[in-house]
Parts: structure tokens; sequence; C-alpha cells
């Protein structure tokens, strides 16, 4: 059996599958067992790395952006503080409080990391390293999200407490409308891969979309960022506000959970931006050799995850009411509006026979140039409104208004 | 095409049971003694007053029932969005067709005051 | 009795006894929480009948929206939480044997359709292209176009329409705020 190293891992899945056939098993149960045991591997690696590797990153990496040491006693460099924390959590006692509803109280947890997990069978990790190459890849992502969001409201129900169900409902309400222009966003890669499938979308770039559609990178992230509620979005957790929302009740290793399932979230939306805008796998010798596909994957994920961190400790909470306006009334008409001219200017192009990457990009910028006109007129009118200035007459220069003093 | 899809189906029955063995595991190992005080619901330390209902406003059903109009849409136009590569440019102006009428839509929810959050 | 067969029942087996817990369960949420199994169940249904987009559509939607609008509707009503006891009344034996009668009915005449009785072949094409036949179909002058345009119609009359339903509930709610 020739181990080519072109293909190691459809080598390797050949290698197996003829052991398993030797032994005088019938295909389809060869099949299944293969596919549990990717799964079981594909699981059990990107957990570990999310609960103990990530909670490990996350803590240096943003004590070092508040000058300060973090985790640096437990192992060298302080690497095995995920172990220490998930030990202490599964030494903590679980109380369920009085009046819950036991069933749901116990299987919100679960659902919260499934959801999580689940979004790992799409990523395309190398050229030929993938869980399931759906065809419809993009759509089971949204889908896999909104069981998520399910999770959310059984907490918050379960726990018999007024807060935990206000914040549960907060919640949910914000992630509802965060995955409006996440959905309408993810047509832009769409509509350029011609397809959905995630393989399919990595193959087509070329040119990385983010070159090609930064607007729309741009709104995926933001949005995605609101959907795993981290900062600027984590009002859901905000300590000083509404004590951990509708995670109150939990303890001990089911509250965990919820925290692991949060740091995968992020981690998760790191590798799906990194296949949908950056190219995945792609890069300089990828397709030769796929082990060196994989390292690119790896490396642009934890670019991402690290641009994750990177906002989490720059920017302030914002509030609820500022959240939904920022969806409803900048996020979701600039992604209709994106989708919308993205279509259109494709087809021109196509027409005229012009390269397609300078003119969407000259589009996206002419975009971001609008938007941003648009908003400080928005904020002109706003603090005009704010200062109880008259509004300027036809003709009128705006600045001879406020005047000299 | 099915193959794919038994790797879903094992994925996520394995998620689901990673999830659990952690907790097992707390289940035999965390000390477990129950009291009136820990079991009682958390009000930030004090007694809770009143029944747990929360006054439901009417704002999140209508976040809930705009976000299920603009998902049905999203969705509507995903396999416009596959077939793009084969379209001609009547065609994709019909999509852009579909979006402008939704978008009309979202801003009469915009001007009569159904996006604040009250 | 194939793989397929199996986990058909399976799924099948599932959908059914969720549908029934949801009309049993004597809280409401519970009746909400068993018919996203439900609607689960249709979805992996869908994937055994090789329409992967119509699976992913149906969780995106169904349970992603509209059994989040339910749940936020049955919490709406301020009842959720009392317990309505028990959901059916004493001539439940003879439903339940009017259902039986009905189902065999059903199947029979089903059966005699030579079509539907003949069982499935696998799908001719691809499951992609299908997908884009889809979409090419949809906006198509020969075929699908005013449908097509016609359901973003309806959805912006939905959309109208629940907010002309829903002014007077924000309004006096917002009255009651300010008092």
């Amino acid at each position: 059996m020739e181990f080519d190293f072109n293909n190691p891992f459809g080598s390797i899945t050949r290698l197996l599958t003829d052991l398993l056939l030797g032994l005088g098993l019938d295909q389809p149960l060869v099949a299944f067992i293969l596919a549990v045991v990717g799964a079981g591997i594909l699981a059990g690696a990107t957990l570990t790395t999310a609960g103990v590797f990530n909670i490990w990153l996350e803590r240096k990496v943003g004590a070092r952006f508040q000058d300060r040491l973090g985790p640096n006693r437990v192992g060298p460099f302080g690497l095995f503080q995920g172990i220490a924390d998930a030990i202490k959590l599964v030494l903590k006692e679980d109380i369920t409080p009085l009046g819950a509803d036991k069933v749901v109280f116990n299987i919100a947890p679960l659902l919260a990391v499934m959801s999580v997990v689940g979004l790992w069978a799409v990523v395309p990790f190398a050229p030929q390293l993938i869980g399931a190459d759906l065809n419809v890849g993009v759509l089971y992502v949204v889908a896999i999200g909104g069981v998520g969001t399910l999770s959310v409201i059984m907490a918050g129900w379960s726990s018999n407490n007024k807060y935990a169900l206000l914040g549960a409902l907060r919640t949910v309400a914000m992630l509802i409308s965060f995955e409006i222009p996440m959905v309408l966003v993810l047509l832009v890669p769409t509509m350029l891969a011609g397809s959905m499938g995630m393989v399919a979308i990595v193959d087509g770039q070329d040119v990385w979309y983010l070159l090609m559609a930064p607007v729309a990178a741009l709104v995926f992230f933001i949005s995605s960022l609101a959907e795993v509620g981290r900062t600027p979005f984590d009002l859901i957790e905000a300590e000083s506000e509404i004590v951990a929302g509708y995670n109150i009740e939990y303890s001990g290793m089911k509250f965990g959970m919820f925290m692991v399932a949060e740091f995968f979230h992020s981690f998760t939306i790191g590798a799906l931006f990194t296949v949908l805008f950056l190219g995945g796998w792609r890069g300089p010798g990828s397709e030769t050799f796929p082990l060196l596909g994989l390292v690119y994957f790896i490396a642009k994920t934890f670019f991402m995850y690290f641009v994750v961190m990177w906002v989490r400790y720059t920017f302030p909470r914002v509030r609820i009411d500022q959240v939904m306006a920022l969806n409803w009334k900048f996020l979701t008409p600039l992604a209709l509006v994106i989708v919308m001219t993205t279509a259109v200017v494709d087809k021109l192009a196509l027409e005229q026979a012009l390269p397609r990457t300078p003119v969407h990009l000259v589009l996206n910028i002419a975009l971001i140039l609008l938007t941003i006109l648009a908003l400080q007129a928005y904020a002109r009118a706003l603090r005009r409104k704010v200062e109880g200035l008259p509004e300027p007459e036809a003709g009128e220069v705006a600045g001879a208004a406020i005047g000299p003093g | 095409m099915l193959d794919q899809w038994m790797f879903v189906a094992a994925l996520l029955p394995i998620g689901l049971v990673m999830a659990a063995s952690p907790i097992l595991a707390g289940l035999l190992l965390a000390p477990r003694k129950p009291n009136a005080v820990k079991l009682s619901t958390y009000e930030c330390g004090v007694e809770t007053v009143g029944e747990t209902w929360v006054q439901f406003k009417v704002q999140y059903y209508i976040y809930a029932l705009i976000f299920v109009i603009f998902d049905i849409e999203a969705v509507f136009l995903f396999p416009w969005a596959v077939a793009y590569n084969q379209l001609q440019l009547y065609m994709v102006l019909e999509g852009v067709l579909f979006i402008l009428i939704l978008g009309g839509g979202l801003l009469y929810a915009w001007r009569k005051g159904a996006l604040e959050w009250l | 009795m194939t793989a397929m067969q199996a986990i058909f029942l399976l799924l099948g087996l599932i959908t059914f006894l969720s549908a029934v817990m949801v009309v049993v369960s004597p809280q409401l949420i519970h009746a909400g929480l068993w018919l996203v199994l439900t609607l689960a169940g249709v979805a992996g249904l869908f994937v055994l009948l090789e329409a992967p987009f119509l699976a992913v559509v149906q969780v995106v939607i169904y349970i992603g929206a509209i059994a989040i609008l339910i749940i936020f509707a049955i919490m709406l009503t301020r009842r959720m939480l009392r317990e309505d006891g028990r959901q059916y009344n004493n001539l439940w034996a003879g439903a339940v044997t009017v259902s039986l009668i009905l189902f065999a009915v059903l199947t029979f005449l089903v059966l005699q359709e030579p079509s539907l009785a003949a069982g499935s072949e696998p799908l001719q094409a691809e499951t992609s292209v299908l997908l884009q036949d889809l979409g090419r179909s949809m906006v198509d002058v020969d075929r699908f176009i005013i449908p097509f345009e016609v359901a973003s119609i309806l959805l912006l009359a939905a959309l109208i329409g629940a907010i002309y339903v829903a002014r007077p509930m924000m309004a006096s709610e917002e009255g009651d705020r300010e008092e």
C-alpha cells in the first residue's frame, strides 16, 4: 500500500478501509465506523484545543493587552491553566435550583456545546481533509447556529429565575437579530463561488474573498462577534448589569460547558471566517503538499482568533438598544445593499470583460466611502438635535450656524 | 452524498456525549450538600419577591416576527445565488427586485418604529 | 431490512412520538420543545430523501425562526408557568382508534397508486446540479418567476400586517411605562 504524500489523508482513509474490509465487515458498516472514528477525532481534538489551549491563550493574550503577565504558575508559561480550570469546575458542587425544570435544565448546556461541535463538520482543513463535504455547507452553518439559540432559551426558562429569563430573552433577541445580516452576507461568497459547499468556496478563492468583498467580510465578522456574544456585544454576560444572564443558576461543570461553548464558538468564528474570506487552506504550495495547507489553515484561524480577542480588549461594551439599532438600521441595510450591488456589478463586469477583482474592490471601497459619508451626515444631524442648533437653511453652510464662537 | 451526512449524524451525538462526560464526572466527584439557601433562586442576595414571570415586552415578539420574515427571504435567495454563474443580467435583476421589495418592508418597519428597543 | 430502512424507521418513530408528546404535554413550553424535536426528525427525513437543501432550510426556518417565535408567543401569554393538567379527556381510546383506522385507509389508498407503491429510485442528478436548476428556475421567465416575486410581496404583506397589528400593543406598553 503506497503512501501518497500528495494525498496523505486519502491514503490514510484507504488504508483503514482496506484494513476493516479485510476483517470481513461489509462496506456500509466500514463507512459508518470510519465516520464515527473521524467524528470522534475531530470532536476530541477541537474540544480539547478549545477547552484547554484556547482558554490559556485567551487569558495570556488578554493579560498582555492589559500590560500584565497572565497565568504563569501552572506548568511552563502557565500552559496547564486550562486543565486546572477544568478540574476545579468538575470538583465544584452542582446546584440545581428549587423549582427548576430538571430535564430542560440539564439538556441546555449539552445543546450549546453540541451546536458548536456540529459546526466543525463542514470546515475544510486541508485539500482532502474535511468532515462532511455537504453541498449546502453555508446554510448548514446557519442551521446549527440556530440550535445554539434554542439552548439559551432553554437555559433561561428552566432556571426558575426572573433574571435568568430576562437575560435569556434579551440574549435571544440579540442573537436572532444578528443572524439576519450574517445570513444575507453569506450570499456574497456563495455568489462568487457559485456553490454553497465550503470546499467549493475554498476552491473558488484564487483571490481571497477578503479582497473581493471586504464589506461583506466586515459585516460577517461583526455579526459573528455578536452571535458569539463577545465584546463589544457581551451584554449577555455583563457582570455589572445582569449578573451573568441566562446562566446564573448554573454551577460546576454545566456552567463550564457554557463557558467552553462560548470560547469554542469564538474559535469557530475564526475558522469560518478563514474558510469563507481568507482562502481556507490555500497558500503557496498547499496544492502539492496538503499538510502545508493544514498549517496555513491553522495559522489563519489562530490569527483571526487573535483579531477577535484584540477587538474584545479594545472596544467598550455597547448598550442593548444601540446594539439593536446597529443591527437593524445599519448592518441589515448594508448587507442588502452589498448583496444587490455585488450581484449586479459582477454580471456587468462579466459583460464588459473587465477583471473581476479590481471591479469588486472599487465597488466595495465606494460603498465604504458612501457609508462613512452617510454616518457623518447622521452624526451631524444627531449633534444638531442634541445641541439644539437650528437646521441650516438651504444654501447656508452648516459651519456658519456654529459660527466663530 | 448520504455518507457525508453520516459524518454529521455521527458528530452530533459524539459532541453531545463529550459535553455530557465532564458533567457526569462532576456527578461522581463533586460534593453534594444541598441546603435551603443554596437551592433558592438567586436574586442578588435578597429574598425573591413575587412570582417567577417577567413582564414580557411585546418588542421581543416583534423582533422575532421581523426575523422570521427576513430569514425566509434570505433562504429564498440562496438558490438564486448558487445558480448565479449561469444567470443572465435580467435574471439577476429579478433577484434584486426581490431584495428591494423586502428592503421596502424594512424601511416601513423602521419608519413605524418597530425597530426601536423600547 | 437495509440500513436505510432502519434509519428511516428510527427517524419516523422519533418524529411520530415527538408529535404525540407535543399534543399531550401538560406544560406548553415542553410542548414547544417536543415540537423542535419533531421538526428535527422531519429534517432528518429530508436528508434521507436526498434533499439536503430542504433539510437545512427546515432547520434554519422552522427550528431557528418559527420554533423560537412559538416559544416567544407562549411566554407572551402569562399562563405559561401554570401546569394545565392532562391535555386529553376520557374519550382518548376512541380517538386513537379512529386515527388508526384513518391511517389504515390512507395507507391502502396510497398503495393503490402504482407510481407511489413502486418504491423510490435514486435521484438522477447530483444535488448541487439540482440546486442550481432550482435557482435558475426561480428566475426563469418561463417557469417560476411569478411565484418568486409574489412570494416577496407575500412576505412584505406579512411584515406590514404584523407591524400594523402590533403597533397598538407597543403603544399601550409605552403608555404603561410612562405611568
